[in-house]
């Protein structure tokens, strides 16, 4: 009895790591060992052509903490997040119009996740060609509403224009993303919240707003907390397509974002040891989110 | 696509059912007058209901137009985009349809060639990732083995490690077996996701125990068990990840740009931020181009709809 258990359980085991096998291979090789990997190169000076790897100590942390374009980049990252609230603002509303079980709505929801569904390079140049100064789509469209009303409009130089760079991509972002993945989760949590609260709210005289304040908002504030972090995550890594397609990082690197500077230090100068610093530095920022998300989610936010 | 470890405390979040009855926040209570109410709100909620509409209706007007200009502008003449003096349907109705455009655009760049190399590398990445990311889920999720609980943590910790910290030594890796510039680089890396095998395990959990213990009575292999009976349950899961895998390879950038440079070898995204480098105006043959990388995308989600969203709600993923 006891042998016949213990020749399952081997056959067990042996039929896990069989299993488990493919996919622990590939994750050894192409993402622990990596970033054990990655984490040398910070210390160490590499161009990749020439000989072999300087062991250089800490001077790739403290020249970046001195390098000035870094710190720019960083707030050009923080800046374009500002697409974040926009956004999540958008879809929430988008949410609740769709949860009021109009017709259509199932048209409208595939509609609205549209650009989400075809972001990438392609979306990118037909930004590109929206923005246009002279001829693009934006311009026109605000230089024959100005000749509507008699007047002469003309748009910004947006992509051309330190000031009219950033304000542009955010405005992309948030055409992207407003009816995107955001949407449906907030469309899953207000089908999640319960109606009797509702029903208690109206029995009570509440409005529709003093509905949406007392009870929706604290309701899906789980996900609200959710969708915010999930966005900063992804934000402080954001921005690379745009960067290479649209604007080239510029102007004057106004668009450029931290993993575009990544991919230049690595890809262009080929500064190894440097470009691996920077993604520490970005996983660090990354991690201290990560950490919040898994103190408080779930937890704090439910009922506040 | 980025990984997320949260849905396991999404999973929490769903069990505890909230309480405190809305009235509390409520401050003034005030009298109802069921009768009148009704009357007045059956006209306020047509009104109500027009007026929403009408904003929805704006919003998926906004959403579609540049898409809608994007068709126009693949179909006009080249001199065309540029022409001043134009009547504003003319913005939207070319004067003339040059449907030739799309054609053109196969024979100044290797268009075929990117096409192919797209749908070779991401139908490569997609089987190899659902088919390694349900066997590990598989073991995860229904076999015991020493280490097991440990290992998964392990798995779940590296998916908040930004795909930039492992691109550098990755490259390094590839460029020292010379594989830089080859299908393998172009599809290895891709195959393995920790995100693939976590989503799975959470699906495979929810399966009811019961057929395959009975199977296992039956003396069914593990191996059948896996093939016969998680499989065929978990089709929905599978199709999710399918297309979310899918999706995400088609559209990257990044990863064909940095391991390949000779042009045979570009997918769809680098074959077009070359195409734009080399011909960066002929905005009439890179709308076009656009069309024809997205055109496969659109047809994917129209068919599979219901997958995006489920995939969306079940891990948070976002697309």
């Amino acid at each position: 009895m006891a042998n016949g258990y213990m020749k399952d359980k081997t056959k067990e085991i042996l039929a896990a790591y069989a299993f488990l096998m493919p996919n622990m291979l590939g994750f050894l090789i192409f993402t622990s060992i990596p970033v054990l990997a990655s984490l040398g190169l910070s210390f160490v000076q590499w161009d990749l052509l020439s000989g072999d790897p300087q062991f250089v100590g800490a001077a790739n942390f403290v020249e970046l903490a001195k390098d000035p374009f870094f710190f720019s980049y960083c707030w050009n990252t923080v800046y374009l997040m500002l697409a974040i609230p926009l956004s999540m603002a958008g879809s929430l509303l988008l949410a609740i119009a769709l949860n009021r079980g109009l017709k259509g709505t199932v048209v409208f929801r595939a509609i609205y996740f549209l650009p989400t569904i075809c972001s990438g390079v392609a979306i990118f140049m037909l930004w590109r060609l929206i923005y246009n100064s002279n001829f693009g789509f934006l311009n026109t469209m605000i230089s024959q509403f100005g000749d509507l009303l008699g007047l002469k409009l003309a748009g910004p130089n947006w992509l051309t224009d330190e000031n009219w760079a950033k304000p542009a991509l955010i405005i992309m972002n948030v055409w992207q993303t407003v009816g995107g993945s955001n949407m449906i989760l907030y469309l899953a949590a207000l089908q999640g919240v319960p109606r009797d609260l509702y029903d208690a709210a109206e029995v009570d005289g509440a409005n529709n707003f003093q509905k949406f304040w007392a009870v929706t908002w604290p309701q899906i504030s789980p996900t609200t907390f959710f969708i915010a972090i999930m966005s900063l995550i992804g934000g402080f890594q954001a921005g690379f397509d745009q960067a290479y397609i649209m604007t080239g990082g510029g102007p004057n690197g106004s668009t450029t974002t931290i993993i575009y500077y990544i991919f230049k230090n690595a890809f262009e100068w080929y500064r190894m040891g440097y470009a691996a610093a920077i993604s520490w530095v970005l996983f660090s920022i990354i991690f201290v989110f990560t950490v919040l998300n898994w103190r408080f989610y779930g937890r704090n936010v439910h009922y506040t | 696509m980025s990984r997320y470890i949260d849905s396991l405390m999404r999973e929490e979040m769903k069990h505890s059912k909230p309480t405190i009855p809305a009235a509390l926040f409520l401050k003034k209570k005030k009298p109802v007058v069921v009768i009148e109410l009704k009357k007045r709100s059956r006209l306020k909620r047509k009104f109500q209901r027009a007026g929403l509409f009408a904003l929805l209706l704006l919003g998926a007007v906004t959403m579609v137009a540049p898409f809608l200009w994007m068709i126009s502008t693949s179909f006009k003449e080249a001199g065309q985009v540029f022409a001043d003096a134009k009547v504003w349907w003319q913005e939207w109705l070319p004067s003339t349809f040059v449907w030739q455009n799309y054609l053109k655009v196969w024979e100044v760049v290797p268009f075929a060639r990117f096409y192919l190399n797209s749908i070779l590398v991401s139908i490569c990445i997609t089987a190899g990732q659902v088919a390694t990311s349900a066997m590990a889920a598989y073991a995860f999720a229904r076999l015991d083995f020493p280490g097991r609980d440990r290992l998964f943590f392990g798995y779940l910790a590296t998916m908040m490690i930004p795909g930039a910290v492992t691109m550098i030594p990755v490259f390094i890796l590839l460029r020292y077996l010379g594989w830089i510039d080859s299908y393998k680089a172009l599809i290895l890396p891709g195959i393995f996701s920790a995100y693939g095998t976590f989503m799975l395990r959470q699906f495979f959990l929810t399966l009811p125990k019961d057929l395959e213990d009975a199977a296992k009575i039956d003396g069914c292999s593990y191996r059948r068990i896996f093939w016969h009976i998680i499989l065929p349950l978990s089709k929905p899961a599978l199709a999710t990840l399918t297309t979310f895998t899918f999706m995400g390879s088609w559209m990257n950038l990044m990863w064909p740009l940095i391991v390949v440079n000779t042009h045979t070898k570009y997918t769809l995204p680098v074959g077009l931020a070359y195409f734009q480098g080399i011909h960066g105006t002929d905005w009439t043959l890179l709308m076009a181009a656009s069309m024809m990388m997205i055109l496969p995308i659109l047809i994917v989600f129209l068919f599979n709809q219901r997958f995006f969203v489920e995939g969306i709600k079940l891990t948070g993923i976002k697309g």
